[in-house]
């Protein structure tokens, strides 16, 4: 495939809570639950921030790295199940403060987690068609789940953008496939504040079928096995279940070290397989393999065969932060706060 | 151009005015002045009235032949004008007034300035109010009026070392002079220790720093100064009359602790009048912000760059003091109904210059000026009264 | 607020585009079509270009605002700074991601993307240009160069036309 990924950018916010606190307020044991989880914190967006300032944060980082025209963009697709309207797109105001209008198309992905690898593989086709010349791909996300549900122990907001093209590749796409069935895992219906999902039932059926046969399916493609890639990244809801499918897949706590970043700032939805491929490329030198597995509830899997370029070590990553700052930074915040941030709090007349 | 005099005034009290409408307020200031200037409606040519948001604040627009019809005046189809300038509507009223009649085309004119604020809720008001700073760069963003003024303030101290303390002193004077004022919004005396302890509305300013939102009118009569004492022992004569105006944002203007405004009126008005600040020891100045009154002593000539907070803090300006500034309270103690401000400064010093004002009397003095302001200092105008001998 | 009298400025609001004076080369934000500060100030028509802020700038004042302007009410306190940019213009804005008492005079800051405020809950979004402080021991911020670049010459094409 000639098309590949020529830069990217990351952005998370900068609070953090942690699923101690969270419990404290529902009477629950919070640090076991984030122990369960593998979720020491997560993150949570200022007032003034959702999908639409998220992915132009990490756009903007994406289009600097990469010294990209922002009017050479001929297509953005921005992936989430928490873009700030139900009708009127993310993508558009995106491209506007990017100052990539008017000659472009662009449209909102929604497949729960998936849709920022959805929105890949779309550019995928597109720049590889020959149809346009750079195409962005962006998941983000700033998920809630219920109060008091298991979810709000790890519901983040964070989002990473890719910038498809044919030159300058930093990382080249061997293949991409697909695995999607009819599963209602977890959902959420029109006019919903909160999602629901099906409690146990989103493990064996849903996740942990459609990562494993997606992956297999990869692998059997490309005719690579698990050792012979450097990293693996995972859709990773929690830090345990990516753990634990890459175990069952063969693939060891090494090849999954980057890859990794829940466990400190929590599930980012849409952001998460995204943000974890982006720590990889920021740790990553020239020629390494890279194998990707998205997941979305509802369900599907998309998977990518990944290799580094020799472009990617004078690749200027000198811009924006790199994923390990926000891993390693963050404000912790109190529930209060939490609940007033992220408008669990009504204010008179509104 | 004729000389022009002040020849009658009049104010309602101002506050919270619950049982009393805008147009109540509106005639009885105007009716007060013209029964002052012992003037029958038969001679009158005209109103001119100040006024800033009656739009936002009562839904009502077109105002000033609404006044002149309460007033019993429609028979007369006398012309009147409503006249805005934010904050300076109440000042701008009363240089068209003044160019009326020094011009010759009017002999007598009411120059009223009146503003109900109680109509709506508070934070609707502060909204209308932010609406005199500039909507689309500032108050977008956040600003409202005493967010803006709290920006001066953080500069000024950092400029010039002007101190928390220092800017308490001016709300701890003008509650000291509203209580001798029976007209005032408030008349009880507060302490530098409860200033620097109010709630903060935007830091480094408190509650006791921003004027509050009150209702009130004010009205002045004017006519040549020729046949002044048909009307009055006292006439006051308006010896400068000068607007001027600046930048509307904050941000786009060259100096954030400067009025360029406020100085190139007064610049003016001294000029024309061939004084000098010194020869002022009387003043009604804009201090709808703690801030706002230590710029405008700079601004105006009476502080030299920077030292209005500490010549502030040792009396310089209080009653008696180098120059008595706001005998009224001011904006904040005697109230703040934006388009009425303006005429009600006019009304105060006349009353002083006239030795009428009782307890709050300043020592006797010939000159006098009114310094009106809108937004953060876009208009500012500037008026020199002198007691005609 | 209306949501054209929103939108038309939205050029201004997402990508600090200002004009540039070709007389005298003053920068101004938001773009004016007479230069504010040309001493024979006439010249100055038809010859003001576009021009793209960096978003980089430093605090020159601020206030910590308690009593908020309407739509900010859920972010009391806030930070609202004057901030002095590079190329001259001085912009309003917050100042976000900060502990209100950390922030001083001097800060170095950047321009972000954040929302400004909703009409309601049904209605539109506003959205806009914040300021975030700059760390010492970080790598530059984002923006958008090649906007920037692009802005930079025009400028200079007609300055040569």
């Amino acid at each position: 495939m000639d098309a590949g990924i020529v830069s990217y950018g990351a952005y998370v916010p900068r609070y953090r809570i942690t699923p101690a606190e969270i419990g404290r307020v529902w009477g629950s044991d919070g640090t076991s639950v984030g122990q369960g989880l593998n979720v020491e914190r997560k993150s949570v967006p200022a007032p003034d921030e959702d999908t639409i300032t998220i992915s132009t944060e990490a756009l903007r980082t994406a289009l600097l790295r990469g010294g990209i025209d922002p009017q050479q963009i001929g297509a953005i697709y921005v992936g989430s199940e928490s873009h700030p309207y139900a009708v009127k797109p993310t993508a558009t105001v995106v491209a506007q403060a990017v100052g990539a209008t008017p000659n472009l198309t662009a449209a909102d992905f929604e497949f729960a987690c998936k849709a920022g690898t959805a929105a890949i593989q779309t550019c995928l086709g597109l720049v590889g068609a020959g149809m346009i010349r750079y195409g962005v791909a962006i998941g983000t996300d700033t998920s809630q789940g219920a109060p008091g549900d298991a979810l709000e122990y790890s519901a983040s907001a964070g989002g990473a953008a890719f910038v498809v093209g044919r030159e300058r590749v930093i990382c080249r796409v061997h293949g991409t496939r697909s695995y999607t069935t009819d599963t209602p895992d977890f959902w959420r219906r029109e006019g919903q504040k909160y999602p629901s999902h099906s409690g146990r039932f989103t493990g064996e059926p849903a996740y942990f079928r459609h990562v494993t046969e997606c992956a297999r399916g990869m692998m059997e493609i490309s005719g690579l096995e698990p050792k012979d890639y450097r990293h693996v990244v995972f859709h990773q809801p929690n830090g345990k279940f990516p753990q634990r499918v890459g175990r069952q897949l063969g693939f060891s706590e090494a090849q999954m070290r980057y890859g990794l970043v829940t466990p400190r700032i929590g599930n980012t939805y849409s952001g998460a397989a995204l943000l974890g491929l982006a720590n990889v490329l920021d740790h990553a030198g020239a020629g390494e393999r890279i194998l990707v597995v998205g997941y979305g509830s509802g369900a599907g899997s998309d998977a990518f065969d990944l290799e580094t370029t020799d472009a990617l070590p004078g690749f200027d990553r000198n811009h924006g932060r790199a994923v390990q700052w926000y891993l390693d930074h963050g404000v912790e915040i109190p529930y209060a706060v939490y609940a007033k941030f992220r408008g669990k709090i009504h204010l008179a007349g509104s | 151009m004729r000389d022009v005099a002040v020849l009658g005034v009049g104010q309602t009290k101002f506050g919270e005015l619950w049982d009393r409408s805008f147009r109540e307020i509106g005639i009885e200031a105007g009716l007060q002045a013209l029964v002052d200037a012992k003037l029958s409606s038969e001679d009158l040519g005209g109103l001119f009235l100040g006024n800033m948001a009656s739009g936002a604040l009562i839904e009502q627009e077109h105002i000033a032949p609404l006044i002149l019809d309460y007033a019993g005046l429609a028979g007369r189809h006398l012309p009147a004008v409503r006249i805005e300038g934010g904050g300076a509507s109440g000042g701008l009223a009363l240089h068209q007034g003044f160019l009326a009649v020094a011009s010759g085309l009017y002999d007598y004119v009411v120059v009223g300035g009146a503003e109900k604020l109680t109509d709506v809720a508070d934070a609707t008001a502060a909204q209308i109010l932010s609406s005199t700073a500039d909507h689309e760069w500032e108050v977008v963003f956040g600003a409202t009026l005493p967010a803006l003024w709290g920006l001066v303030a953080r500069r000024h101290m950092h400029l010039h070392g002007t101190t928390r303390e220092q800017l308490a002193r001016v709300p701890v004077q003008a509650h000291e002079m509203g209580a001798k004022n029976p007209n005032a919004h408030f008349r009880n005396r507060i302490t530098v220790e409860q200033v620097l302890h109010a709630a903060p509305v935007a830091e480094p300013l408190g509650l006791f720093d921003c004027a509050p939102l009150s209702d009130g009118a004010a009205a002045v009569v004017l006519g040549p100064l020729e046949t002044a004492r048909k009307h009055t022992d006292t006439p006051v004569r308006i010896r400068a009359s000068e607007v001027a105006c600046d930048a509307m944002a904050l941000q786009h203007r060259r100096e954030t602790t400067i009025g360029e405004a406020t100085v190139a009126a007064a610049q003016a008005a001294f000029r024309r009048a061939r004084r000098d600040p010194k020869d002022v020891r009387l003043a009604e100045i804009s201090d709808g912000t703690s801030i706002g009154a230590l710029i405008a002593l700079e601004d105006l000539g009476f502080a030299e760059r920077g030292r209005a907070g500490p010549e502030f803090a040792d009396g310089a300006f209080a009653l008696g003091g180098r120059v008595t500034v706001n005998p009224s309270g001011g904006l904040k103690a005697q109230g703040c109904p934006f388009g009425a401000v303006g005429v009600a400064q006019v009304v105060e010093l006349v009353r002083q210059l006239r030795g009428e004002a009782k307890e709050r009397q300043a020592p006797a003095t010939e000159l006098a000026l009114a310094h009106d302001l809108g937004g953060t200092g876009a208009t500012a105008v500037v008026h020199l009264l002198e007691r005609a001998g | 607020m209306s949501i054209a009298r929103f939108w038309r400025e939205t050029p201004r609001r997402y990508n600090l585009g200002g004009s540039k004076c070709l007389t005298c080369g003053t920068v101004a934000f938001p773009p004016r079509v007479v230069c504010p500060t040309c001493t024979h100030h006439r010249q100055s028509i038809g010859k003001m270009a576009p021009f793209q802020l960096s978003g980089e700038g430093e605090v020159e004042s601020f206030t910590i605002v308690h009593d908020p302007a309407e739509g900010f009410e859920m972010q009391v306190p806030y930070v609202l700074a004057l901030v002095r940019t590079p190329e001259g213009p001085r912009l309003t804005g917050q100042i976000v991601d900060v502990e209100p008492e950390s922030v001083a005079i001097g800060l170095k800051v950047h321009a972000t993307f954040r929302k400004l405020r909703e009409e309601g809950k049904a209605g539109v979004i506003h959205y806009g240009y914040k300021f975030a402080p700059t760390g010492e021991d970080e790598p530059p911020p984002p923006r958008a160069p090649a906007v920037a670049a692009r802005a930079e010459g025009a400028v200079r094409d007609r300055a040569e036309a």
